[in-house]
Formats: C-alpha cells, structure tokens, sequence
C-alpha cells in the first residue's frame, strides 16, 4: 500500500462485512467461485430456452405451473434473503444471539422453500410430468433442480455456521465464513430471479 | 487515529429498501402474467427489465457491490463473467435458432 493511499485511509476506515484483512483473499476466491457456478446457471438457462418448445407431445409449461405457487416460493426466498441480512448486520455489532436468531429464521424459509419445490416436482412427476418425458422437462428439471439443491446445500451451511457462532463464537474466521455464506445465499435469490423470469412467467403466460 | 465508517448499504433502512424495491419489481411482472392485460411480447419485454433491474437492486442492497468501497478485482472477475455468459448464452441461442431456422 502507498503512503498516499495509507494516509487516506487514516482518515475513514471503512468497516466491511467479513473476517477483515487477513481473510480478504479468501473471500476474493469464493467470489470467484460464484462467479463460476453464475456460469453454469447461464449455461442451463441458455439448454432450458433451447429446449423448452420440445415438448414431444407431453404436457407443456401453461398446463403444469402455477403462478400462486411460484409466487410462494419467490416471496419465501427474498424473505429468507433479508434475514440473512439481518443476521449479517448483527454479526457487524457482534450481537450473537441476534445472529443465531436470524440465522434460524433463514433455515426455516429456506427448508420452505425446498419443501415447496420438492412438491412441485413430485406433483409434476405423478401426473406424468417427469424429467424422461420431454426435452423440455428434462432442461426444467435439471435448472431448476440445480438451484434447489444448491438451496439445500446452502441450508446445511446455516446449519453448520450456528453450531460454529454457538461453538467459537463471532471470531474473525466465523465472521469471514458467514460472510461467504451470506454471498452464496444472496447470489442463489438473484439465480431464483431469473428462473421465474425465463421459465415460470413465459411459460405460464 | 481512523474514524470507523460502515458501508453505506451495511443497514436495516437499506436492506428493507432493498427488500420494498425487490418486492416490487417481482409484483410487477406477476400481476401482468396473472392479469393478461399487455400483449404476450409486451409482457416479455416488462419481465426481462424488470428482472435485469431487480438483479440490478439485489448487487446493490443484498451482496453491498458499489464502485467505492467494493475491490476492484471483484468488479472485474463480475464483468469477465458477464462478457463470459454474453458469449455462451448469446452463441448457444443463435446457433441453435439458427439450426433449427434451417432444418423447418
């Protein structure tokens, strides 16, 4: 760092959510690693719009989704996107208990979501509707299954990040991996932003 | 001695504005779809930029990515995968549409 640059910040620190400068390197490479998996989603968007007139005399999108239901889910997801916020913000005070509470809040709207979607597709499913039935279910499934399970991998992760706060408490490293937590979390609700934009709406309309 | 400062978006105020804004921005192409009132175009066109904008809103408010405190290098690698997925989206659509223009 200059000494320009240090004097600047001399005067104004800012105070960044994170485990601070020693983790700032890990924290760059899960960025990087989001930016990856924004590559995979693009891909299976791109097989999905391909795909998605090919439905071999199945069913097609108007007749198996619901736009109160996707409705639901898209409000479970932003909802459980703004707790986490919550739980960030107390983590920036080292409100511990604040952090746990909104963290469980989260889980509770994730698991939500993951219901409702797992009973979407065993409705679809049971009414003939499965992945083997056309190019346009197996592309359906494979995106937005994708998501659903990175939705549940990331509620495993909340798991685990409460018994590491109950544990460690609100350490440097903990602050550091809730932060990437929190990262992972936000960018699966900007991903669930463009499935009901390209699949769910278009499809139902 | 350093006078501690908080990102501007590290906030209650700023995440329930995010949140207001998201929630309307969803609403907007729901009801449109629910209510059937625009051509099927037009209502593509609304959703597309309603969704553009809501990813817009969620960088900002939820991931706290603005072009002063957030580091250059994540600025970048975000940039290199929107340039990536312009080119694999855009590729794969225009062939395929392409291929499948020629083979009616």
């Amino acid at each position: 760092m200059s000494a320009v640059e240090a004097s600047a910040l001399e005067s104004e620190e800012v105070v960044h959510l994170g485990g601070g400068e020693e983790f700032e390197e890990r924290e760059f490479g899960f960025w990087l690693y989001l930016m990856t998996d924004a590559v995979i989603f693009a891909l299976l968007f791109a097989t999905y719009v391909v795909m998605k007139d090919n439905i071999a005399e199945g069913p097609d999108a108007k007749s198996l989704f619901d736009l109160g239901h996707t409705a639901g889910e898209t409000l479970l997801l932003l909802l459980s996107s703004i707790t986490f916020g919550f739980a960030s913000l107390a983590s920036l005070d080292l409100k511990r208990g604040q952090v746990i509470f909104w963290l469980v809040v989260t889980i509770a709207l994730g698991v939500g979501f993951v219901a409702m979607e797992i009973s979407e597709f065993v409705g679809m499913i049971a009414q003939g509707a499965g992945p083997q039935v056309s190019g346009f279910l197996s592309a359906f499934f494979t995106l937005v299954g994708t998501h659903g399970l990175h939705v549940s991998f990331g509620v495993i992760g909340i798991t685990v990040m409460i018994g590491q706060i109950a544990v460690k408490g609100l350490t440097n490293p903990v602050k550091s991996r809730l932060y990437r937590l929190g990262l992972f979390w936000h960018f699966l609700d900007i991903v669930w932003i463009g499935i009901f934009s390209v699949v769910y709406l278009p499809g139902i309309l | 001695m350093a006078t501690k400062r908080h990102v501007s978006t590290h906030t209650h105020r700023a995440y329930l504005t995010g949140f207001v804004l998201a929630l309307t921005l969803t609403a907007i192409p729901f009801a449109l779809v629910w209510m059937g009132t625009l051509s099927v175009l037009a209502t593509l066109v609304v959703i597309a930029i309603t969704g553009v904008i809501q990813m817009l809103v969620h960088l900002y408010f939820f991931l706290h990515l603005n072009l002063t405190t957030t580091p250059r290098e994540n600025l970048l690698a975000l940039l290199f995968a929107c340039v990536l997925i312009f080119i694999l989206v855009g590729g794969t659509l225009w062939i395929m549409f392409d291929l499948h223009y020629r083979m009616m």
